[in-house]
Formats: structure tokens, C-alpha cells, sequence
């Protein structure tokens, strides 16, 4: 098995299960409360209405926006680091079709990791701080992922025969 | 359905049998991994037609009865409300969550099925561990599909339900078994052992195959541009729009403006259903592509003739685009585009049971070769 082959496949494999074992942790650990509090701040700040209070209605519309944010980012954090994973596996099987020479496959192999990688981890940055940096490791991510992607089809549909 | 025996009979002797035998690993993962993403799709398919529009409506209704409640300055029925906002959104992320995991399961049992000749254990632990990763797969898609029912009846947990306890079990049986092929992959890349005999999986270039793996990659490069593309333009804005939207019914229902607030549920049922569009082509676009990609490495196993196996593929990629581009037109075009979008599914439901069956017919003749050997 060539070193790039290798790099994806057991990357992706890892990656899965680092992506499950995330989700597992968020189901057991945090999912449940996470809910609770976003209804519970909704339920609030119409209770608020309710009691002709804007500002108490206010305030429980902030803690709901700041909790869907960040439980929004935890799940698509976990299903793209496993979807990525399941993308890297599968390319990774079909990267003897790709007609390059093994060292620029390593370097595609390695940004596809590489983004396979960042891209959730900014999100999941996105969590901790609303700035432009998280979302900068993610727009990077996003963009190794499809530029990688994009030169694999190209290799794919060359010509030459691979000498893997 | 256009099978044939002679073609298929050809290919037996490319592929290795004693790699495809009974209740071995890689027959266990690839029929049961099919099967899977059969239920799964089977499941969403049903859950659109019959399940997630009533709710959402139900959604919107119990919403608004919330608003209406406030802007009576009734306590109890903002509270009753939400009880049942949550209990609907309950019952639709359950079941969306049951539909995800089945399919998702099902692919990581194809890509381990591939990599079968690639896990340096006996056969019989990677028959384990074949069973021990279905048995979680089915675990835990079922837990999640039971927690909206059982709740937290009898639990010894004060927020988390015995349903939701198997499903985490699932869940721990699917990491346990994918760590295990990862250690048994270690080891052979350790073991500097030479390839083993060309794998038939590996080695096909059948039109079909090449097929599924262009349209599959084409199909998620598609869904990687358009998720970039809400990432960017989308995503922010609605997050805004959100809460804005929900502060001003608020602060409407505060100030006794019964006309504000219609307005605002109008404008949230939009913002919700134009949101649910483009996520569910997104992710459909992503799925179906990676589902063709998986496809292609197992024409070989499909005993079906090469023009009914390239018709099949062509009928699965139709339904993978038909699918998300309708759903992105649901909003503007409404049940008509609804309709096709669920066509779509079903034309990939269809394809893919076709595969199935082809590889089922597959594993009879390789079963009833090994009977009269024996």
C-alpha cells in the first residue's frame, strides 16, 4: 500500500472514530442539557412577553441565540468529521486511479487531511469565540478539502497508466 | 431483470471466493451495510411523505399558539406551548437522527467491508467484530427512533432515558468494532507483508464502476461547493434572522400588537423551511455521492448483466441529483417539487435494492458452487 493510500485510509479511519467518539461524549455528556436550555430560554422569554417585560424578554432571547449557536456548531461538527472521515476512506481506496506521481499524491493525501481536520476544528473553535479566526480555520479547511477534491478528479480522469 | 450467468460466471474467476464466503466478514458488512442504508432511506422516505411537513406545521401551530398565549398574558398556556414545541422537535430530530445514523452506519460497514484483505486477523475475529459493529449499528438508530416513546420512564438518570442509554451502547459497540479494524489495518502495514492477490474489488474498471465513481465524486464536490456557498452567503444571515424574527413577535406580544405578531410567524415558518431546504440538499448531495463512489468498488458482486448494471447506475446518479436540486425548489415551487424530490429517493431506494439483490443472487451461486464441491 503507497504512503499516500495509507495516509487516508488510516487517517480516515481514525478520524471516524474520533468524530464518534465526539458524538458519543455530546449524547451522553452535554447533548440533553444543551436542549434543555434552549427551550427553557425560549419558554422564558415568552413567559417575559407574557408578563409584558421586554427586558427579561431580551435577556432570554440572548442566552437562547448564544445556546443554538453553539449546539448548532457541536452537531455539525460531529457530522462532518465523520463525513469527512468516510470521504477520506473511500478516496484513499480508489487513489490507485489517480495518475500522479506518488509524491504529489502524498501532498493531495496530506491537504485533504489536512482540511478533513481544520475544517470542523474551526467550528467547533467558532464555540469558544465569535471572531474571525475560528472562521478563518474553517474557510482554510473547506477550501484544502474541495482543492484536493477537485485535483483527485482531475487525476483520475488523466491518461497515463499509474505506476503505483 | 436481465441477470446472466455467463458473465457472472466469468467473474468469479477474477474474484476470490474464499474472500466473499458465507457469514465471513466482508459478506457479513456488505450485506448487512446495504441493508442499512436500504432501512435508512426506506425510513426517510416514509418519515417525508408521512411525518415531517404534519410536524412542522404542528411546529409553527404550537409557536404560535405561544405567541398568542403571551400576548393574552396567559402564563400557563406559554408554558403549555412550548412543552409541545419541544415534544414535536423531539419527535422530528429523533427520527432524522434514526434516518442519519442507519445510512451512515451502513457506509462504514461498505468501506469496511473493502478493506477486509487489508485487516491482519484471523477470520474469525473479523467475523467478531463484523457482528459486533452491526449489532451496535442496529442498536443505536433504534435506541434514538424509541426515545420520544419510552422517555425517561424507569430511568435511573434524571435527564437521559433507557432509550437513549442503548443507543449511547450502540453507539460505544460501533467505535469498539471500528477501532478494532483499525488495529488489525496497523498491524498489516506493520508487518511490511507484501500485497496480498489482487483484490477483485480493487482491480475492476467496468463501465458501471467507473461510472458511480465519476458521477459519485462529481455529486459531493457539488454538495461541498453549495455547503460552501450557505456557509457563506446563508448561514450568518439566518442565524440573525432567527432571533431577531422571534424578539420581535416577542416584544409584539408584549406590546399587545396582534398584527406583528402574525407577521412574525409568517416570516419564522420561511425562515425555517428555507433553512431545512438547503441544509437537506446539501447533506442528500454529499450522501448520494459518496453512496455512488461506494457502489462502484462492488459491481463486481452484482450478478446482473453490464448493460443492466450501467442502467442501474445510471437510475441510482438520476435519483442522487433529482433528489437534492427538487428539494431545493420545494420552496418556490411547493408540493410539486416536494413530489419529485421524493421520486428521486425512491428511484436511489429502487437502484440500490437492485444492487442488492444482484449481489445476493451473487453469494447463491458462490454458496451452491462450494455445495457441490463439498
Amino acid at each position: 500500500m503507497s504512503g499516500s493510500r495509507r495516509l487516508l485510509i488510516v487517517g480516515g479511519i481514525a478520524l471516524a472514530l474520533w468524530g464518534m467518539g465526539y458524538g458519543l461524549w455530546y449524547a451522553v455528556f452535554a447533548e440533553h442539557q444543551a436542549l434543555n436550555g434552549i427551550g427553557g430560554s425560549l419558554a422564558a422569554a415568552f413567559d417575559a412577553a407574557a408578563s409584558r417585560n421586554p427586558g427579561a424578554a431580551e435577556t432570554a432571547f440572548r442566552n437562547y441565540k448564544e445556546e443554538k449557536h453553539i449546539y448548532d456548531r457541536q452537531v455539525d461538527v460531529h457530522g462532518h468529521w465523520i463525513g469527512l472521515a468516510m470521504l477520506l476512506i473511500v478516496v484513499g481506496i480508489a487513489f490507485d486511479r489517480v495518475r500522479f506521481a506518488e509524491r504529489h499524491k502524498l501532498v493531495l493525501a496530506c491537504a485533504f487531511l489536512a482540511g478533513a481536520v481544520i475544517f470542523p476544528f474551526g467550528v467547533l473553535l467558532q464555540t469558544f469565540d465569535h471572531g474571525a479566526i475560528p472562521r478563518g480555520i474553517a474557510i482554510l479547511g473547506s477550501v484544502l478539502v474541495i482543492a484536493a477534491l477537485l485535483a483527485i478528479m482531475v487525476g483520475i480522469a488523466g491518461r497515463e497508466a499509474p505506476s503505483e | 431483470m436481465g441477470f446472466s450467468k455467463s458473465s457472472t460466471s466469468e467473474r468469479t474467476h477474477k474474484l476470490d471466493a474464499s474472500s466473499f464466503a458465507p457469514l465471513s466478514a466482508r459478506r457479513l458488512l456488505v450485506l448487512g451495510g446495504i441493508g442499512l442504508i436500504l432501512v435508512g432511506m426506506l425510513f426517510g422516505d416514509i418519515f417525508a411523505v408521512f411525518v415531517l411537513h404534519q410536524n412542522a406545521s404542528q411546529v409553527g401551530a404550537s409557536l404560535a399558539a405561544a405567541a398568542h398565549a403571551a400576548l393574552a398574558g396567559d402564563h400557563s398556556a406559554v408554558l403549555t406551548s412550548f412543552q409541545d414545541v419541544g415534544s414535536f422537535l423531539e419527535n422530528r430530530g429523533t427520527k432524522v437522527d434514526t434516518h442519519v445514523h442507519m445510512i451512515d452506519f451502513g457506509y462504514l460497514a461498505l468501506m469496511l467491508a473493502i478493506l477486509q484483505p487489508w485487516i491482519a486477523f484471523e477470520e474469525k475475529a473479523r467475523q467478531g467484530l463484523a457482528w459486533l459493529f452491526l449489532a451496535g449499528a442496529a442498536l443505536l438508530p433504534l435506541g434514538v427512533f424509541l426515545i420520544h416513546y419510552v422517555g425517561l420512564a424507569y430511568s435511573p438518570l434524571q435527564t437521559i432515558g433507557w432509550a437513549s442509554i442503548f443507543a449511547d451502547l450502540g453507539g460505544l459497540l460501533v467505535i469498539l468494532a471500528t477501532l478494532g479494524f483499525l488495529l488489525g489495518l496497523v498491524n498489516h502495514l506493520r508487518s511490511h507483508t507484501p500485497a496480498q492477490a489482487r483484490d477483485g474489488l480493487l482491480s475492476d474498471r467496468s463501465a458501471a464502476g467507473r461510472f458511480l465513481l465519476g458521477g459519485g465524486m462529481v455529486l459531493v464536490l457539488a454538495g461541498f461547493l453549495h455547503g460552501a456557498y450557505y456557509a457563506g452567503v446563508d448561514l450568518y444571515r439566518h442565524e440573525a434572522l432567527d432571533t431577531s424574527i422571534l424578539t420581535e413577535m416577542a416584544k409584539a406580544a408584549a406590546a399587545n400588537d396582534a398584527g406583528t405578531v402574525d407577521r412574525s410567524l409568517g416570516a419564522y415558518g420561511q425562515l425555517q423551511g428555507d433553512k431545512a431546504v438547503k441544509i437537506a440538499a446539501h447533506a442528500h448531495s454529499i450522501e448520494f455521492g459518496l453512496l455512488a463512489m461506494m457502489l462502484a468498488f462492488f459491481q463486481p458482486y452484482v450478478r446482473l448483466r453490464a448493460t443492466w448494471k450501467i442502467r442501474w447506475a445510471y437510475v441510482l446518479l438520476l435519483g442522487s441529483v433529482l433528489l437534492p436540486v427538487c428539494v431545493l425548489m420545494e420552496l418556490r415551487y411547493g408540493l410539486v417539487a416536494g413530489g419529485l424530490a421524493d421520486f428521486g429517493g425512491l428511484l436511489v431506494i429502487i437502484a440500490l435494492l437492485a444492487m442488492w439483490i444482484g449481489i445476493l443472487r451473487y453469494t447463491g451461486q458462490l454458496d451452491s458452487q462450494a455445495g457441490d464441491v463439498g
